[in-house]
């Protein structure tokens, strides 16, 4: 019979192995249920994983991948953080969605300005709206004890109904004819984001998160404040005796994280999305979890994890659209990811032993 | 000078090209973008039946593909340009919020058609637009509510407050006050064009305010399915599909959107080279908007009295915006006899007198 053990220290062996087998698994469980449904599970699989990337529209698609996978990595990153220090931010969605909302409203509150700093000026606004809707649960736990796994994921709600008033309401663009919706940002380039070079795919938020890679990379393996992240997460007793105060721990990594991501909503509502519309958020900051988890909460492999996560979005509309297949199918061939990953993880602190006789 | 000189009448040349020998196809490649699932039993269930209708009418001549639940945004766009690039001729995106992801991509790709449902913007010329009049069939609703209801309470469930879903309050309202002075009108703003549970919410909000017929402009089945918890006290209406499934109540009619004989006409028209950009808005008398069968739980005096409705908007004899008219705050609209004109329609962002509460801003 098969038992489960805990090691005495963590396999670094699995650490690392654990992404490519999930995705192996995924593969493979995702071809079966392909298969089922009638589609070449092959096909499936080389549609989602290599066309988006060397197939015939690879020009195309490779920029999308970009598009896709910015935002993602710049918010995983912050959350990692936090995640490895025991703060749990699952609201990175609402934080996304209020980034957006501040720096939308600065950019258009001088529409039809031109100036150079329009842009940047939106930029902070962003940081600055993920940065306070963070603060609510940040300052609730650090006050009253708070849960902010709890509270974050509610101000989700909250922002979505902000951001609903937004688009009927403050943001609505007086020449839209009444229907909801803010100005296009694309036709205002003062405040827009557009493409660095055609083509590519490549907007500023792409350029935030490669460089905000790094820097967390930096952070967390030569400065004081990573240390006391990964101490506080290890063992919370020895960091405190350290002098690591927990509200202070508390207050930065919620900070960073809704920053990030308000940066992010930022660059995608003056970028691809273009403008403030009721349907702006499309689970960005819900999927990122996902990608903190899928890169080790290590900044390096969370870019990875990144461009994994893209492929699966684009590559997953194009089965559904070339192949036929059912949107649905694709969403459970990406819940699987996360699945087959938390499954396998279970090996990187637990080994399987073979029990003998009963007991 | 004289290389762009060159260059244009280059371009000029290929134009005329292309015009001269713009005459028909053989084989047209359609694609539908759906802003939900297309099992949604409503708004995309229909407008995919309408792609079934074009594969059914033209066979082999036609390839319909589709991709369900494209988010409006960012994602359109891409999902578009995938489509334009894998050799669409003709696309439909089915949603107003495509609207600018839509131009954007048709400027892209001058060869390729494409149709924008419920928009306005029409960019380039390869883009067109289309929608129909349901507020005709929101007046048969509206007949229907304001005879059949006994509480004199009766409820709209709101998606979003734009110009499409405001129309359709105000008809329905005008029509159930017409044929009852007492008739109250509650509106609930759902904010979703697809969310079951929000549906069922408000629903449920409207049926405690003692609301006994209810309306609504959102495309789930949920608003029947909570309607029948009540054994027969609360009824509704099918939305965008038949939704057969709640006959003989709590639906007790439906307003049916039947998008196929226009996806026919648009994709027939490449086929045989007669497209042209256009911006169409047919309503009951074009078929477009079909009213589903009034069931047994209404009086045969009712029924015939809203089927008389409906052929007389089909007939063009009476309009469901027929003056006297004031708006919401009392200020005039329609002068006695006037009927409102099409721009009035589309940019409708005002309750007509009556009704209570406001439409969000």
């Amino acid at each position: 019979m098969l038992r489960l053990e805990k090691r005495p220290s963590p396999s670094r062996f699995w650490l690392y192995a654990t992404p490519p087998v999930a995705v192996l698994l995924t593969m493979v469980v995702g071809g079966i249920l392909f298969a089922t449904m009638g589609k070449n599970p092959f096909e499936v699989i080389r549609t989602i994983f290599w066309d988006p990337v060397f197939g015939e529209f690879a020009f195309y698609l490779r920029g999308q991948l970009l598009v896709k996978a910015g935002p993602l990595i710049l918010i995983a990153i912050g959350l990692a953080l936090g995640f490895r220090a025991g703060i749990w931010n699952i609201g990175a969605e609402g934080q996304y969605i209020m980034g957006a909302i501040f720096g939308a409203s600065v950019g258009l509150a001088v529409f039809p300005t031109e100036s150079r700093l329009i842009f940047p000026v939106m930029v902070v606004a962003g940081a600055f709206g993920g940065w306070v809707w963070a603060m609510i649960p940040a300052i609730l736990k650090t006050r009253f004890n708070t849960n902010e796994i709890l509270v974050s994921l509610m101000l989700v709600y909250v922002a979505e109904t902000i951001l609903a008033k937004a688009s009927t309401g403050f943001l609505k663009n007086p020449e839209g004819m009444g229907f909801p919706g803010s100005r296009n940002f694309s036709s205002y380039p003062a405040a827009a984001n557009p493409e660095l070079i055609a083509g590519s795919g490549l907007h500023w938020g792409g350029v935030a998160a490669l460089v905000t890679g790094v820097l967390a990379y930096i952070l967390l393996t030569r400065h004081q404040a990573g240390f006391q992240i990964k101490l506080a997460g290890q063992a919370p007793r020895a960091a405190r005796f350290h002098g690591v105060s927990p509200t202070r721990l508390v207050v930065m990594c919620m900070g960073i994280s809704g920053a990030l991501a308000g940066l992010a909503g930022l660059f995608e509502v003056t970028g691809p999305a273009g403008q403030i519309s009721i349907d702006f958020n499309t689970g960005y900051g819900f999927t990122a979890i996902i990608v903190a988890f899928l890169g080790r909460l290590n900044p390096l492999g969370i870019v990875l994890a990144g461009f994994l996560m893209a492929l699966t979005y684009v590559g997953g509309e194009m089965a559904s659209t070339n192949l036929g297949l059912p949107d649905a199918a694709i969403q459970v061939f990406q819940g699987m990811l996360l699945f087959f990953l938390l499954a396998v993880d279970v090996l990187t602190n637990y080994r399987f032993r073979l029990a003998v006789g009963a007991h | 000078m004289k290389r762009r000189n060159l260059l244009a009448s280059a371009a000029m040349g290929l134009m005329m090209a292309t015009g001269a020998f713009a005459q028909g196809m053989d084989h047209v490649k359609a694609c539908f973008v759906y802003v939900g699932p297309i099992g949604d039993g409503g708004w995309t269930f229909q407008h995919h039946q309408g792609a079934l209708a074009v594969q059914e009418k033209f066979g082999d001549k036609v390839e319909i593909q589709y991709q369900e639940s494209v988010p409006e945004g960012a994602d359109a766009e891409r999902v578009l340009t995938q489509m334009a690039l894998g050799g669409c001729n003709i696309i439909f995106t089915t949603s107003f919020g495509y609207m600018d992801a839509t131009n954007a991509v048709a400027a892209k790709f001058p060869d390729v058609k494409f149709e924008h449902a419920t928009g306005f913007k029409r960019d380039t010329p390869n883009v067109s637009t289309y929608n129909a009049r349901f507020y005709e069939g929101r007046a048969v609703e509206g007949l229907i509510a304001g005879r059949m209801t006994k509480s004199n309470k009766i409820g709209y469930i709101g998606s979003f407050p734009i110009p499409e879903v405001v129309m359709g309050i105000n008809s329905y309202y005008l029509a159930a006050k017409k044929v009852n002075p007492d008739v109250q009108l509650s509106v609930v703003w759902a904010f979703t064009w697809f969310d079951p549970a929000k549906e069922a919410d408000a629903a449920k909000a409207l049926i405690d305010q003692g609301v006994d017929v209810i309306a609504s402009h959102t495309d789930s089945t949920a608003v029947l399915a909570e309607a029948a918890k009540t054994e027969g006290k609360v009824i509704g209406f099918g939305q965008a599909s038949d939704m057969a499934e709640y006959k003989p109540s709590p639906r007790v009619s439906s307003v049916i959107d039947n998008w196929g004989p226009y996806y026919i006409e648009r994709v027939g028209a490449l086929l045989d080279g007669t497209y042209q950009q256009a911006d169409i808005w047919a309503g009951i008398k074009g078929g477009e908007v079909l009213i589903g069968e009034i069931t047994e739980a209404v009086p045969p005096e009712v029924k015939a009295e809203a089927e008389k409705l409906r052929d007389d908007i089909a007939a063009g004899t009476v309009h469901p915006f027929t003056g006297p008219l004031k708006k919401q705050d009392g200020s005039d609209w329609l002068a006695d006899g006037a009927t409102a004109p099409d721009g009035d329609l589309l940019g409708m962002n005002f309750f007509v007198e009556g009704i209570v509460g406001d439409i969000p801003q």
